[in-house]
């Protein structure tokens, strides 16, 4: 699409239209998260791989709508299906791969694993292992950027399970009272682990925020202009100093809870009428549609991308393992502060 | 040298961190108002906006302190009474506890829960309890617990300087207790013990409230001729396992004594490990000194009846005495 198209494009209604790079690398992080996955599922199968994992298949459009959204400096907060964010905001194949593969180069040189992929120096506050880990800590690290004076905000990513929470109300009410500059961003992926959200949740997801004086929207989760665009919007309010905001991402995920389980919960039919709204290949016929791209341009994204998998795949099967010696390592940090008498 | 007790002590602590680092913050419910004991009283007028009333919304304030002191600020954090920080265990045992090691040390944790324990005046079964062994139990944390006005501003300090979270327990009874306290910084370290007493029959190991009723009963023991060692831990994690295991190699007696639940308590931990490392040296097994395996109930006879005080620590010291005498006997 030419600028004047872009621009013509960004005059629609209100739907403002990110730059070129960003449309590309949204597309390359979304196919990247699929591939990803879906190699992490076979290994995982094939127990190659230890522990647990949680496939993030079916809902990119999410994490990656809305990493795109933030600033370089700005942070989130993640959970147990967490590898999307962590792609999404920049986290190396070969350094997660290594990470599930319990490695030494790993994101967290083994210590964590699928549900603890961390990296501080992109802004990435964690993968978390508890539904509902993050808000105190996006809580928290918004505090800190008030205090601290800068303008990092924090987007906190958590599924409609996490929104029965204690710390969701009390997240939202602490930041709400303090206009801290932080984003809700709730993957309704449909199920708490295999509950169906109707049977656990009353009213509307959006209108949780409303007795707190927090805007609430619900976008298409698989749609990442839709969600890019509501997070930029709840980024600008946030950025302003009017506070958080919460945004109800409806999605799905095409694969279990967790791999490898047996999914009696729901039919093959529901998951193939899903699988119609694929978040990929629809935004892959955006760009089609807008000149931005053609098949074979998204076909070549495909194989850079899968080849990209593969040679992390290599590099971690390559990698050596921590040292036992090590397993107690980082406990505790030995520093202390500047002013300290010790 | 100012004569302050325990209260007046770590509020001089938070005014020395406070001062000496902007990156300081306070978090709880009324501390603007002083806190529950006057141990934040004045801090708001001189640090304003970095003393933070927060909600009662006890998992949201400590997750929130862990998330802010992952991010640069050094959070220190009231619970009040330590039976309201359980509602928050998740995030403590969960999150602060667990962030530096399962991220690869990527984050640093730096803040200090303070909670006060203990039994005072019947205040009955949820505000009369004693967790440390609870803490204790969770890897990366540090778990102090100070028996006197010197230690309590000493220890404090050292804690908020500490890169690690930090359960600092206060315990109500003693903390009107006075003691010379200097002004200005100083740190008394972490997983350092202090030898209060020295002796040559029984070490007894305490910390906290029984502490000072450990050094009573060295009184009332050395009137019958028993020379008690007591030692206070000041700090349980770290444990300075090295001071309590040279007192003990020398005066082959243990007693070990803390005013929370014996069963399963750190006392346990402090036992075991005694009798690993000295069990053919030892002349009594090593004895415990701890609440009873009850709540605490309410009325004053009923609340002694569960609690232990000097007595109990007198008690095991003889005990332990006497046994050895009888295990002396049978091995000749």
């Amino acid at each position: 699409m030419s600028q004047g198209a872009m621009k013509e494009a960004a005059q629609e209604g209100d739907r403002r239209l990110p730059s070129l790079d960003v449309l590309f690398g949204m597309h390359r992080r979304m196919v990247g998260i699929r591939q990803f996955e879906e190699r992490v599922r076979t290994d995982y199968l094939a127990r190659r791989m230890p522990g647990f994992t949680h496939s993030y298949v079916g809902e990119e459009a999410v994490a990656v709508g809305g990493c795109a959204a933030l600033e370089p400096g700005d942070l989130i907060t993640s959970t147990h299906r967490g590898h999307g964010h962590a792609i999404a905001k920049g986290v190396g194949f070969p350094a997660m791969m290594a990470e599930l593969y319990g490695k030494l180069p790993g994101a967290c040189a083994g210590r964590g694993g699928s549900m603890h992929i961390a990296d501080f120096s992109l802004g990435m506050l964690g993968a978390n292992g508890i539904v509902g880990g993050g808000f105190g800590l996006a809580a928290g690290a918004a505090l800190a950027a008030q205090f601290l004076g800068n303008r990092d905000l924090t987007l906190c990513f958590f599924g409609d399970g996490a929104i029965n929470k204690g710390q969701f109300h009390e997240s939202i009410n602490f930041t709400a009272l303090r206009r801290l500059p932080v984003i809700f961003l709730c993957e309704n992926n449909q199920f708490a682990q295999y509950t169906a959200i109707e049977r656990t949740t009353a009213g509307a997801l959006a209108d949780r925020g409303t007795p707190f004086g927090v805007p609430g929207a619900e976008v298409d989760g698989n749609d990442v202009l839709a969600v890019y665009q509501a997070v930029r919007t709840a980024a600008d309010r946030a950025r302003r100093g009017e506070g958080p905001s919460l945004i109800i991402a409806n999605t799905y995920r095409f694969y279990g809870h967790n791999v490898g389980e047996a999914v009696p919960y729901r039919s093959e039919a529901d998951v193939a009428e899903r699988r119609k709204r694929d978040p990929i290949p629809r935004y892959e016929a955006w760009l089609q549609a807008e000149g931005l791209i053609d098949a074979a341009g998204c076909a070549g994204v495909w194989e850079e991308v899968t080849r990209e998998v593969d040679e992390s795949v290599a590099f971690a099967l390559a990698a050596a393992d921590p040292d036992p010696a090590t397993a107690m390592d980082d406990l505790y940090a030995s520093t202390r502060a500047a002013w300290s008498t010790q | 040298m100012p004569y302050l007790s325990m209260g007046q002590a770590t509020n001089d602590a938070m005014r020395v961190a406070m001062r000496l680092d902007p990156t300081i913050i306070v978090m709880g419910l009324d501390i603007r108002w002083g806190g529950s004991f006057g141990q934040f009283r004045g801090l708001y007028d001189e640090f304003g906006e970095r003393v933070i009333d927060m909600p009662i919304s006890e998992e949201l304030i400590v997750g929130a302190a862990a998330g802010a002191a992952s991010r640069g600020l050094r959070t220190v954090v009231s619970m009040s009474f330590v039976e309201f920080s359980m509602g928050a265990m998740d995030e403590l045992v969960n999150q602060a506890a667990k962030l530096r090691y399962m991220f690869g040390g990527q984050a640093k944790v730096p803040m200090v829960l303070r909670c006060a324990d203990g039994t005072i005046r019947s205040a009955a079964a949820q505000h009369s309890e004693s967790f440390e062994a609870i803490f204790a139990h969770v890897p990366g944390l540090k778990v102090v617990a100070p028996s006197n006005a010197y230690d309590a501003k000493g220890l404090l300090i050292a804690a908020i300087a500490d890169d690690n979270p930090v359960i600092y327990l206060e315990n109500k009874k003693i903390q009107p207790t006075k003691a010379e306290v200097p002004e200005g910084l100083y740190e008394v370290p972490l997983g350092k013990a202090a030898i209060r007493r020295e002796g040559s029959d029984v070490t007894i190991v305490a910390y906290s409230i029984q502490a000072v009723n450990a050094a009573q009963a060295a009184d009332e023991l050395a009137k019958e001729g028993i020379s008690a060692e007591v030692i206070d831990l000041r700090t349980i994690v770290p444990l300075d396992i090295d001071t309590v295991l040279k007192s003990v190699a020398k005066t082959k007696r243990a007693v070990v004594a803390h005013e929370a639940w014996t069963f399963g308590g750190f006392g346990a931990e402090l036992a075991a490990q005694i009798q690993e490392a000295l069990f053919s040296e030892l002349n009594a097994p090593v004895m415990r000194v701890g609440a009873r395996h009850s709540h605490i109930p309410f009325a004053p006879a009923l609340e002694r009846a569960i609690v232990p005080a000097t007595e109990e620590i007198v008690a095991a010291a003889r005990r332990a005495v006497a046994l050895s005498g009888q295990t002396m006997q049978r091995a000749s």
